[in-house]
């Protein structure tokens, strides 16, 4: 998918578009207002990272226009500011979310899963895979055409198998992947959702592979 | 406490000043009348007694030389109207007593005097008041010098006077009463907007900082405006160092959230593990700063708001709903379920909605944040007629053997928790809401299980 950050702090700038390439996200950078509004004017964002204090205006100012043109590519804030008197200014003017620095990054990509679901179908993100129909965004799995749950941990970790079927991810990457920094769990946990995924591709030609020593992987069985 | 110089109250002091001019009024009054009665007694029994003497001396004439009289009956009865007192007379002729008491003395006069002549003497052991008139009688030969002297004891005057008196007295004392209780009436409503003044300053909570409004005499002009004047400047300073907080928070934030996201990076690429240890550590410190920095500064906020609460109403349940879809993704993180259980009739409160979205919303981040992975946590609004409650329940490991009445003091946090980030502010600052509101934060463990329940009370008799 494809963001658009505005943002003034470079550095901040740079390690969230590192962050993001991680999760296979193409992000540009705008430094500021006008080059936000030269950004959105000629590539089609599937979302809006939006900062507030901007060197040449209020960000307000940014999605009140982008509210006027009636465009509907969800935005979401990112605020140093008060917790309490800001919030509501911002969602009344348009914003989708909002999220306060510093983030956890696991949290803002929550957010910005759960603003692109609510956004509906505008965007179809479904992926396959054997005979698989995966979507990230709605977090809907099909299997020959039959629905299959997914919980929000599952779903994480389909994803970054979906993300590159048949390259082995080891326990540690998927660890960092599903869990926060402030749980302490063991590497066996991961075990515990590969095992559940596992259940939820039941009947399917895929299947998660444990490759000893290494970690997982999803291939096609034959 | 303060202690200053307490000088006797305003009112006592009027009330005093008051009675004291009462009681000087009173006693002019009660001389006034009194002597003016007795006067007016003393004149009448001068007059009748001029009239019986006149009379009398109409009744003389002289017989063979002698000067005569026959004593009119009039003259001696109309003295008997006023009183039962004892009448003397003597009529005397030239020094010759023609008729009457030969003791009674004539009081001296001018030759040619016509006019009657009142003297107050002692006649027989009583005081008596003496009337004498001069007459001039012809017998024929040449005019005789004759006097009439009427004397009457003062017994009825003494009676009346004493009367007098006593009447006097009683009004006077009555006056004396009713001023005083006038005074006190308006020495209290001349007290009272200064009362009024002082429990509007009163009534105020401890951060109640608006300017005084009510209605001031134009004496208190000057006290109201240095209290406000000095309110203005207690708010001021306030909220400069509330803008100082938000500002450092906000210098704060960005660095950190630099600092975070690459080390999140970071973090990712690193394959030995005790980099990765030492990064996730630093991570830790950084969310510990950033929470702590985020916290202080709704706490600053919430102090500021409680200075002017706004009065909106709020639907608890539409409260509810909204943090639950604020944090819902959060929760979805650790696939923790929020179960939401809203009464039927709206539970309507009054209140700051910014204050309240965040008590609710530092509860819910509480209960997520010490929820195990997969757990549940119910946030329930219950209705009744005399309470409207907001109550989160989780599984999580509740507040361990922490005393449950000090969890809401500032950086106090639950015993069992030191492996979670946090700043123990987020209770504080719902308590403090809920302080504002006049409801309360009530904690106790979960009732079905493990875990906590934290329930914001906002009782409806209040």
């Amino acid at each position: 998918m494809r963001f658009l950050l505005v943002e003034d702090n470079l550095q901040l700038a740079k390690a969230l578009k590192e962050r993001f390439a991680l999760e296979g996200h193409v992000v540009d950078h705008a430094e500021d207002l006008s080059d936000a509004m030269t950004s959105t004017s000629t590539v089609a964002y599937d979302l809006i990272l939006l900062d507030i204090m901007l060197p040449d205006g209020d960000g307000r100012s940014f999605l009140k226009t982008h509210r006027g043109k009636a465009e509907r590519t969800p935005v979401i804030v990112l605020t140093a500011r008060s917790e309490v008197s800001d919030r509501v200014g911002l969602l009344d003017l348009g914003a989708d979310d909002y999220i306060t620095k510093p983030f956890d990054f696991a949290e803002l990509e929550a957010r910005c899963r759960a603003v692109l679901r609510r956004q509906g179908g505008s965007v179809n993100n479904a992926r396959e895979f054997a005979d698989l129909v995966f979507d990230p965004t709605t977090g809907s799995l099909k299997v020959s055409g039959e629905e299959r749950g997914l919980r929000n941990r599952e779903l994480r970790l389909l994803e970054v198998f979906f993300g590159s079927p048949g390259q082995i991810f080891s326990k540690t990457y998927l660890m960092d992947r599903l869990f926060s920094f402030d749980e302490d769990v063991s590497e066996n946990a991961i075990e515990v959702y590969v095992g559940r995924l596992r259940k939820k591709l039941e009947g399917s030609q895929a299947r998660i592979e444990t490759v000893r020593g290494l970690g997982y992987r999803m291939i096609q069985q034959s | 406490m303060i202690r200053f110089l307490v000088t006797s109250s305003i009112r006592r002091r009027l009330v005093f000043q008051l009675s004291i001019m009462a009681a000087l009024l009173s006693i002019v009054f009660f001389v006034a009348v009194r002597s003016v009665a007795e006067q007016a007694a003393a004149d009448t029994q001068d007059n009748i007694l001029a009239a019986s003497a006149t009379s009398i001396a109409d009744a003389l004439y002289s017989e063979r030389g002698q000067v005569r009289v026959e004593l009119p009956y009039s003259a001696l009865s109309m003295l008997g109207t006023i009183s039962e007192d004892r009448v003397f007379y003597r009529i005397v002729a030239d020094g010759e007593t023609v008729t009457g008491y030969d003791d009674l003395a004539v009081p001296k006069a001018d030759q040619g005097q016509r006019a009657a002549l009142f003297v107050t003497e002692q006649y027989r052991g009583e005081e008596v008041r003496v009337v004498s008139i001069a007459r001039a009688v012809s017998n024929g030969v040449r005019a005789a010098d004759v006097r009439i002297v009427i004397a009457q004891t003062r017994r009825g005057l003494a009676q009346i006077s004493s009367q007098i008196t006593t009447n006097a007295m009683a009004v006077a004392i009555g006056f004396f009463l009713m001023a005083t209780a006038l005074s006190l009436l308006a020495a209290q409503s001349a007290v009272a907007p200064v009362k009024k003044l002082a429990e509007s300053v009163t009534r105020r909570g401890p951060k109640d900082l608006r300017p005084v409004i009510s209605k001031t005499p134009g004496e208190l002009v000057p006290l109201v405006d240095a209290l406000n004047n000095f309110m203005m400047r207690l708010r001021a300073s306030l909220t400069r160092s509330e803008e100082f907080i938000a500002e450092a928070a906000h210098r704060v934030r960005t660095p950190l959230a630099t600092v975070r996201t690459q080390a999140e990076v970071v973090h990712r690429q690193m394959e030995k593990p005790e980099n990765r240890k030492a990064l996730r550590e630093m991570i830790r410190a950084v969310d510990e700063s950033s929470r702590s920095a985020g916290q202080l500064l709704d706490h600053a906020m919430v102090t500021f708001r409680t200075d002017q609460l706004e009065q909106d109403e709020i639907n608890l349940a539409t409260l509810a709903d909204e943090t639950c879809d604020r944090l819902q993704p959060t929760a979805e993180l650790k696939d923790i379920e929020i179960v939401r259980t809203f009464s039927k009739e709206p539970a309507t409160i009054f209140g700051d909605r910014i204050l309240m979205q965040n008590a609710v919303r530092n509860i819910l981040d509480n209960a997520i944040k010490y929820s195990p992975a997969e757990s549940v946590i119910t946030v329930r609004v219950e209705n009744s007629s005399d309470q409207a409650v907001l109550s989160v329940i989780d599984q999580g490991r509740g507040f361990g053997d922490a005393d449950l009445g000090k969890l809401t003091s500032r950086f106090s946090r639950g015993s069992n928790v030191d492996d979670i980030v946090g700043s123990g502010l987020g209770l504080t600052i719902a308590d403090e809401v809920m302080q504002a509101h006049g409801g309360q934060l009530h904690i106790e463990p979960n009732k079905e299980g493990v875990g906590a329940c934290v329930m914001l009370i906002f009782d409806r008799s209040l």
